[in-house]
């Protein structure tokens, strides 16, 4: 067994083991922070792996947020097919927007998918008959059981989210070793040269974006299940921001450092809400430091002082 | 011998500015070309629409029979041709290793062990087989112009193009260029872009002359150095020696 | 109130919201046009003129005139100066790399918002006009006896909203006329078109950009300023601020003054319009698509001609 896979492996044993040791109030921090580094990880392929920053990715986990949440508040198809239905439809969006907004670069493809995401934002307040807009609606815990398990559980909701940040991290351990995630990384340092070596570089960087639309959808849905609500604040541009931060705090093109960024952040901002309403001055210092003086972040650190093959 | 690459009036404009001027070129499978002309002529230009960088104003490309002039660059790459950058463009944060391999995984996918083979060899070939671990900018620039190269080589072309190969090289270098270059010729056509005219002169089969965007002359190494309008062309704009 | 008297009251709104937006969009376009920079504090510097125009007015005594003009005069100059300062320990470090200086300047846009959240509050807050009459405006109709001229209820403006056209005009001009006319509009000029040759030519570029910033800061202020005793001030009211100015310097083609200036003119005309016959919302999503569909497919702005 490779050094990393011990490293990806016991981070995921750990995480397993602290359902069974953690006081209440951190054990249901956890199984948020764990559920919201799937959205991270989703940000990560696009931006740290691929080069595309995007400042619109709220539009996707909105999408498996609204997706699985709509159809358990007015349909009773069970929890399981309105996940899969999330999934789907950030699938979706991620494609029609791709389509769109890769035929520009740079700083132009930052504005265009911040003003779809804006789009996205504003149409579920203009919907807000069926999502109640600002306010958000709450999911009922009849709605949210998987095969009899009540996700409302502590006990079960943390499994799951463990689970499906397990699935996603080890996910993404896969991808970046394979072929295609190697171009995705080819393509981030010099597009232009990986397009004379022949790769289709639109198709790959659509590949990669409908990828990190599902997986950001993964993680809004499984929100929306786990913790019973959907709101249009998460379709706003502030968690658009959010992952942007806790890739670039936890370094960007790792494996693992979505998952440390959202831990850090998420504590940041827990700790500092408790002495102010203005928690997001965190955010704001942290986006300005981390662009002066940490560009890699944490894991892109470790990775240029000690582990060179860190992935 | 077939033609592997030919163009047929083919033209590029640049707001009015006539780059290219209906040309007319064809390429042999399995020589060695070289294009000169002296700075200006057009050179940069025609080479870009022949890998598909920039779309002609007219006319026409076909590569081993087929129209590729409305296909672009990574689908011509697919067909078999290959480009070396003129301003050495590799993978500057990844390993040399990993620079060959993303150009052999195009085509040999996910067989892991058939890439890994192709990126020995190339590396082998150009001489950088210790140099595999690291990472592309720490090279010497004479190194980075040879990894270029064996990019080149791990796609296993049909045609290779190289944009001006040696500038920048020492003498040194160019000499295990040259043989390298003789080498790669055995297995596929090279069409060379140089203004070393030593390396042009010892390396070339046949030799296309651009000037002012049209061909002004076409021929063996000793005919182009005793054209007298091809002298007078350098000449009129103090290009390389002849 | 019957359609047509409706219609010229929402245009004379639209027309003030024209102003502003095209004062502040010409700041962004500024910053953009020569340091090639987005600068996504931009609103942030706009909800700062506002608030700082509440505190100068109750700092300063004397009446709401002294106090208004006074604010005119410090916060955009603070804002400025505080801009410029941002330019020369954040931008300059990194280079004015495009994508990092979005995610700096996002960052810089928490960094005011939460402060004034933190010494102004979350309050909304007017501040007096320095004058304010009520102008009622006349409404014709084709009655039995032809033509006739009368003041329909609710058809007025006031003299502060006419003098917020007038002052935006004038402050537009000013700087057009700094930019075409002046030797520091040159430099600025010579920099936006090859920062490299400027330096050759002994341009201090940085100093360049650190003015530049300042004054597109201040731009922005000044339309905070303007506003204010339109629409109080309150710490969040840069988002959409900002959002409109993307929208106008997006459509009017990216650094092209003139392109903004009809932009805003469009936006901010058919925004109050859309807003009588729509709701804001649709207006706002329809708003948000179109940019994004300019930039994919009309780079260069649908009123900018396409670049060689």
């Amino acid at each position: 067994m490779s050094r990393s896979l011990i490293l990806h492996l016991g981070l995921i044993a750990v995480l397993f083991a602290l359902n069974f040791v953690l006081p209440p109030y951190a054990h249901g921090n956890i199984a948020r922070v764990m559920t919201l580094a799937v959205y991270a990880i989703g940000y990560n392929i696009a931006f740290g792996y691929t080069g595309l920053l995007s400042l619109g990715h709220a539009m996707f986990f909105a999408a498996g947020m609204y997706g699985a949440g709509l159809l358990l508040r007015f349909t009773d198809m069970g929890a399981l097919p309105a996940y899969a239905a999330g999934l789907a439809a950030g699938g979706a969006l991620a494609l029609a927007v791709g389509l769109l907004a890769l035929r520009t670069a740079g700083v132009s493809f930052m504005i265009v998918t911040l003003m779809f995401s804006q789009a996205v934002y504003l149409a579920i307040l203009y919907f807000g008959e069926w999502t109640r807009g600002d306010e958000g609606f709450v999911i009922a815990s009849a709605d949210r059981m998987i095969a009899g398990v009540d996700l409302a559980a502590p006990q079960a909701r943390y499994l799951v989210a463990w689970g499906l940040f397990s699935v996603a991290l080890m996910f993404l351990l896969w991808l970046v070793r394979r072929p295609s995630g190697r171009v995705f990384v080819a393509i981030r340092e010099n597009e232009d040269r990986a397009r004379l070596l022949g790769y289709d570089t639109f198709r790959l960087k659509l590949l990669s974006l409908v990828i990190s639309g599902v997986i950001s959808a993964a993680s809004g849905a499984a929100y929306a299940i786990l913790f019973g609500y959907a709101g249009a604040s998460f379709a706003g541009v502030q968690y658009s921001i959010f992952p942007m931060l806790w890739v670039l705090l936890g370094g960007a093109g790792t494996v693992i450092g979505p998952f440390l960024g959202t831990l850090f952040m998420f504590y940041l901002i827990d700790l500092s809400s408790g002495l102010t309403d203005a928690y997001m001055l965190i955010a704001g210092v942290a986006l300005i430091g981390l662009t002066l003086f940490a560009p890699q972040g944490i894991a892109g650190e470790i990775r240029r002082r000690f582990w060179k093959d860190l992935p | 011998m077939s033609t592997i690459l030919s163009t047929r009036g083919l033209s590029r404009s640049f707001a009015g500015l006539r780059a290219v001027h209906e040309v007319d070129f064809d390429l042999p499978q399995g020589e060695i070309r070289a294009l000169i002309g002296p700075n200006g002529a057009g050179k940069t230009t025609f080479v870009s629409m022949l890998i598909g960088r920039l779309p002609p104003s007219s006319g026409q490309i076909s590569f081993d029979g087929r129209d590729v002039t409305r296909l672009s660059a990574p689908e011509r790459v697919r067909l078999g041709m290959a480009y070396t950058f003129q301003i050495t463009s590799v993978f500057s944060r990844l390993s040399a290793h990993e620079n060959v391999a993303l150009a052999a995984r195009r085509r040999l996918g996910t067989d892991a062990a058939a890439v890994e083979a192709e990126v020995a060899g190339a590396l082998e070939r150009t001489g950088l087989s210790g140099r595999g671990g690291e990472v592309a900018e720490d090279l010497s620039y004479g190194h980075q112009r040879l990894l270029e190269i064996a990019m080149g080589l791990a796609q296993r072309p049909r045609l290779m193009i190289l944009d001006e190969p040696t500038q920048g090289l020492a003498e040194s270098e160019i000499e295990s260029f040259k043989a390298l270059i003789r080498d790669l010729a055995r297995e596929t056509t090279i069409l060379l872009i140089e203004h070393n005219m030593a390396v042009v002169m010892a390396l070339a089969q046949r030799i296309t002359v651009l000037n002012f965007g049209e061909v002004l002359a076409e021929g063996t190494p000793e005919e182009i150095h005793a054209n007298p309008e091809v002298q007078a062309a350098y000449l009129g704009t103090g290009g390389a020696d002849v | 109130m019957e359609f047509g008297p409706y219609l010229m009251l929402a245009m004379l709104e639209g027309a003030v919201l024209a102003a502003v937006l095209a004062l502040m969009a010409s700041g962004l376009s500024l910053t953009f046009g020569v340091m090639r920079v987005v600068n996504v504090a931009h609103g942030e510097f706009y909800m700062l003129g506002a608030v700082m125009a509440w505190f100068v007015a109750h700092l300063v005594g004397g009446g709401a005139a002294i106090a208004f003009i006074a604010a005119a005069v410090i916060a955009p100059l603070a804002v400025g100066a505080m801009a410029a300062a941002a330019d020369m320990t954040i931008l300059k470090r990194i280079d004015y790399d495009p994508e990092r200086t979005i995610v700096a300047t996002i960052g810089l846009l928490y960094v005011i918002q939460q402060v004034t959240l933190m010494t102004y509050g979350a309050d909304a807050r007017p501040v007096e006009p320095p004058f304010n009459s009520r102008i009622a405006l006349p409404w014709f109709e084709w009655g039995e006896e032809g033509l006739a001229l009368y003041y329909p209820w609710g058809l007025s403006t006031t003299s502060y909203k006419l003098f917020v056209i007038a002052a935006a005009a004038v402050l537009i001009l000013a700087v057009r006329l700094f930019m075409t006319r002046t030797k520091a509009g040159l430099i600025m000029r010579a920099t936006q078109l090859d920062s490299e040759m400027a330096t050759a030519f002994g341009i201090p570029v940085e100093r360049v950009y650190a003015a530049v910033f300042g004054i597109g800061a201040g731009l922005a202020a000044l339309a905070g300023v303007l506003i204010v005793p339109v629409q109080q001030a309150h710490y969040l009211m840069g988002g959409d601020a900002l959002l409109l100015s993307f929208i106008v310097v997006i459509i009017g083609g990216l650094g092209s003054m003139a392109g903004t200036i009809v932009a805003a003119i469009l936006i901010g005309m058919s925004d109050g319009i859309i807003s009588v016959f729509f709701s804001p919302t649709l207006a706002k999503i329809l708003a948000t698509l179109l940019v994004a569909l300019v930039l994919v497919f009309r780079p260069q702005g649908l009123f900018g001609s396409r670049p060689r």
